[in-house]
């Protein structure tokens, strides 16, 4: 029992990375009908605000600490960040602790204008171009992404801490009433899959509740007529772009205290992402979270080692092996609409 | 000649002598200039020229006749390797048995994937072959290290069985040949400071890539070619056409499959040794880039993409900012560091950089890749043709 | 006894009958032609016919064979072929092209890898094309793109594509949908040109009154979903249930 609660809580958090990615992939597929693959390097991009941020926070300059001696008698040579300095010793390191939440400030409005630069300058001219056509370029897109990080940040992992009020485990079994020590699990995982969930809810409630989602979903299901109504339909895609990008990048900035980031990264949740779309049923927003989080559980029940013992490997084939059988017997998805890609 | 028509039999020649000069085609710089380092004819790159030369000519029957596009055709490779090298482990190190083997398997694999992948098509196709790929990776890279080493690859040992020759006899490894003729041979040429290698290996994977690139030719020219691109231009018609495209479909990719498994089979004749890495994705995305910036859907096209390809990764990343400080030494100080700073993230490490925009501005602005910007070029000089109505590539 | 026998038929989507006890008989050697007002569900029967929409009830049956169930391509062989509204050829390939792919298709019909002929020495299956290219004078424009040629001769060369199969049946779906009138008069021709030189049945559904009259034998008028009347074009005419069910006229 206690297996089965910690595989299924350890399953959500990489399922909700995997949903959150699927949910901007559906986004711009359903709204503007492009098949995207290089969604996995905005994702990386996110990472790499959350990097950024912190590198800026750490900015520092040396002085000469009178009060502390290195071993020859001269004054210490310490780095004092300058936030440090502008805000008081206090806060600035609370500041520095807390650069992976704040990053999610700032990467809203860089993501969000990286999104509508890529639907404006690129993606546009590919609306009437065969979707073959959209997944090269995308490709392509991805690759020359993925070199520039390399450029700048190297080609290494970097750690990323989360603040450390949330460093450590809690019991979570315990509370749920289990055994106590059955089920530990770490702080920042559940904290992820609650964002992811906010982010989710967010997302559909946007849709859902205002006039700009009415229209877009409107769009999704029928563009030409609703262009027709003379709305301006494309204009509202490209936000749309823009709010899918920023959900693959804040994705991207709360996943990196569990996996350091690294210029390739998109790339491998790209993969597993597409993957998840078309489980989920491809422009089925539902379908992509709902494929996400199965697929992230299945996955992490297929690592136990009471099933690796049975099926050797199972752990890294699981995912393809379900979309395969569920391509086969559904062709549809989970939840795909009639109509949406068959020719 | 050979069934061909002019044009095709003109093009077979051109690639024919091409492979035959090449060693000395790709070494335009004398030896002790500085510029040789800008030669492409060593063995080792050449041999890459050709095999994955083959590769995307396999890859382009099926992409380029059919519009299928798949992201899973580095797995046929990476099976093909396998067999290779174990037919050199139990059987002989002659590369011949290897290379037919790794045809067959990559052939009966591909059987295996396309009938499955090939019940879809589109986008979702795209993403079978993609997930068979990525699982094919995974189970040769973990569970099925017995098989294929692993990690670290896949090897000749000095126990092998090599039940032809009798296990070991000499106490070295020894090394792939063909009937006797070792493939790392070469003849080497010193021509007035120029440097000519002809190297064995490299002419053998030459002449495999001239039948494959003949028997490419002559698929595209018959019936069955002509039903594939109705296949591409319109598969609903070609149904109330009274054709069942199913079979048609998986006798390409099966082929494309073949094609893919020749070339793992030369590699592994080239250099025994299969990693798992061969079968990634990425891999396959590299194939595709071949095709795209050659020249999609055109004979020699995938050839020209692959060449291009494999010069860049070995010889555009050589260059450091060492190297580029001592060719913008004419400029004034400042200006030099500004330029070099410009230009070193497109080269050396960077190199995929460059790759990738010149793979966007390709499909942005030059869907046919680099033979449209040939006959565009050429229909600049010529001013006869301009105003000729010109015929779909082919 | 019909060549084409449609018995019963019916079809419902959610809560819409869009066909109900369908009843139809095409006679070998006749030209059919069925009309009716918008929605009257000759689009849903046209796809009945060609097994893309399996009824809930009745049978389609073609010279004693069921159709129903069955892939285009299997429908093919059995001797019907069809000429879609919009003209559906291969665009990407030369007209010379177009023409070789269904008579190779006849030819190798379920599968024939033939990957080491050559496509210029089937010396008899060119004739063949060039003779039917020549027919529907598009033997010039054999070298073209079929995707520029005009809507007219993408129409020619479609029903010239079908023809070169020797089908039994020939089904037509409005077509002179979107023609300028000196092209639907071509096409008349053209279709009752074939109608007198081949043993060839056609079944046309149309909207255009005018192409029904001047080549149908035989009219059914389809009407919310139900055959109303069936008869000669002379007695169609002046039918009081025809001009209610068109014009929302009381006879």
């Amino acid at each position: 029992m206690d297996q089965i609660v910690l595989q299924i809580l350890n399953g959500l958090d990489k399922g909700s990375a995997y949903a959150l990615i699927a949910l901007g992939l559906t986004l711009i597929f359903g709204t503007l009908g492009v098949v995207n693959f290089a969604h996995g390097a905005l994702f990386m991009l996110g990472a790499f605000c959350a990097v950024t941020l912190s590198r800026i926070l750490s900015l520092s300059h040396t002085i000469l600490d009178e009060t502390k001696k290195d071993f020859l008698g001269n004054p210490l040579k310490v780095e004092v960040p300058y936030v440090k300095d502008w805000f008081g010793e206090a806060a600035g390191a609370a500041i520095i602790d807390w650069s992976v939440p704040l990053a999610l400030l700032f990467t809203v409005p860089v993501m969000i204008g990286i999104g509508v630069i890529m639907e404006r300058g690129l993606i546009k001219h590919f609306y009437k171009r065969p979707h073959a056509d959209q997944i090269l370029v995308t490709f392509g897109l991805a690759i020359v992404l993925q070199e520039i990080v390399k450029y700048y940040f190297g080609a290494n992992q970097i750690p990323m801490n989360a603040p450390q009020a949330f460093f450590g485990s809690f019991d979570f079994g315990a509370m749920i009433g289990m055994d106590p020590g059955a089920v530990i699990y770490p702080y920042w995982r559940i904290i992820y899959f609650c964002f992811a969930a906010v982010l989710i809810a967010g997302v559909f409630a946007f849709l859902q509740f205002t006039t700009f989602g009415m229209v877009v979903r409107a769009g999704m299901a029928d563009r030409e007529t609703v262009g027709l109504l003379g709305i301006n339909i494309d204009r509202r895609f490209t936000i749309m772009f823009g709010i899918a990008a920023a959900v693959a990048g804040l994705a991207g900035v709360m996943y990196t205290p569990i996996n350091p980031p690294n210029y390739h990264m998109g790339m491998d949740f790209l993969v597993i992402s597409f993957v998840v779309v078309v489980v989920g049923g491809m422009g089925s927003l539902p379908g992509a979270i709902l494929a996400g989080l199965l697929l992230g559980v299945l996955e992490s029940f297929a690592s136990m080692r009471q099933v690796l013992e049975i099926m050797p490997g199972i752990n890294q084939v699981v995912i393809y092996l379900a979309a395969i059988i569920i391509l086969l017997t559904r062709p549809r998805g989970l939840m795909g609409r009639k109509g949406v890609m068959e020719d | 000649m050979l069934g061909l028509n002019k044009k095709d039999a003109s093009l077979l020649l051109m690639v024919a002598a091409l492979v035959a000069f090449a060693p000395i085609l790709l070494n335009p710089f004398p030896e002790a200039s500085a510029l040789a380092q800008f030669n492409a004819g060593y063995p080792d790159l050449m041999q890459r020229f050709v095999i994955f030369g083959i590769f995307a000519v396999g890859f382009n029957i099926l992409f380029g006749l059919t519009g299928y596009l798949s992201f899973g055709h580095a797995a046929f490779l990476g099976a093909g390797s396998y067999a290779g090298v174990w037919m050199m482990k139990l059987l002989t190190v002659n590369v011949i048995p290897a290379i037919l083997i790794s045809t067959v398997v990559a052939g009966l694999f591909s059987i295996l994937i396309g009938f499955i992948s090939l019940r879809r098509s589109g986008i979702y196709f795209s993403i079978l072959t993609l997930a068979f790929a990525q699982m094919s990776f995974a189970l040769a890279a973990s569970v099925l290290t017995p098989i294929t080493g692993g990690e670290t690859g896949l090897n000749l040992a000095l126990d092998d069985p090599r039940i032809l020759e009798g296990g070991n006899t000499t106490g070295n490894i020894p090394a792939p040949n063909f009937f006797g003729l070792e493939m790392g041979d070469s003849l080497q040429l010193n021509v007035a400071g120029w440097l000519w290698t002809f190297n064995v290996g490299y002419y053998l994977a030459g002449v495999v890539l001239i039948i494959a690139f003949y028997t490419a030719i002559r698929i595209f020219r018959s019936p069955f070619g002509l039903m594939l691109r109705a296949i591409k231009s319109n598969q609903h018609r070609l149904g109330f056409t009274g054709l069942n495209t199913r079979p048609y479909m998986l006798a390409c990719f099966v082929i494309s499959g073949m094609y893919a498994g020749l070339a793992g089979g030369l590699m592994v004749a080239m250099d025994p040794l299969a990693g798992a890495e061969r079968m990634q994705w990425t891999a396959s995305g590299e194939v595709v880039l071949m095709t795209i910036l050659g020249g999609i859907g055109t004979l020699i096209g995938p050839v020209l993409g692959a060449g291009l390809i494999k010069y860049f990764e070995n010889i555009f990343s050589k260059i450091n900012s060492n190297l580029l400080h001592e060719w913008f030494a004419f400029l004034p100080d400042g200006l030099e560091d500004f330029v070099v700073t410009i230009i070193y993230p497109f080269v050396g490490k960077g190199w995929h950089l460059t790759l990738g925009l010149m793979f966007m501005g390709v499909i942005i602005f030059l869907p046919g890749g680099l033979v449209e910007l040939g006959q565009r070029i050429r229909r600049v000089f010529s001013k006869k043709d301009a105003n000729q109505h010109t015929k779909p590539a082919e | 006894m019909g060549i084409l026998e449609v018995k019963d038929v019916g079809k419902r989507f959610g809560g819409l009958q869009a066909l109900s006890d369908v009843h139809l008989n095409v006679m070998e050697n006749t030209c059919h032609a069925i009309i009716g007002p918008n929605g009257a569900g000759k689009s849903t029967l046209l796809n009945c016919l060609i097994g893309k929409l399996i009824p809930d009830t009745g049978s389609v049956m073609f010279q004693g064979q069921s159709v129903l169930g069955r892939s285009p391509f299997e429908i093919n062989q059995m001797g019907i072929s069809r000429v879609f509204q919009t003209p559906e050829i291969f665009g990407d390939l030369t007209v010379m092209e177009n023409m070789l792919i269904p008579i190779l298709a006849k030819r190798d019909g379920a599968f024939e890898m033939n990957g080491w002929s050559k496509l210029a020495s089937q010396k008899d299956v060119n004739e063949y094309a060039e003779k039917m290219l020549e027919d529907m004078n598009l033997v010039d424009k054999r070298n073209m793109h079929s995707a520029s040629m005009s809507r007219g001769d993408k129409r020619r060369l479609e029903i010239a594509m079908c023809l070169s199969q020797d089908p039994s049946l020939l089904l037509l779906d409005e077509p002179t949908a979107g023609m300028a009138r000196a092209d639907t008069n071509n096409t008349i021709d053209l279709l009752k040109q074939i109608k007198e030189e081949r043993d060839i049945t056609i079944a046309i559904i149309e909207h255009d009154m005018h192409v029904v009259f001047s080549l149908a034998d035989r009219i059914t008028v389809l009407a919310q979903g139900t055959p109303l009347v069936e008869d000669t074009p002379e007695n169609i005419k002046g039918h009081p249930k025809v001009k209610e069910a068109y014009l929302g006229e009381t006879a």
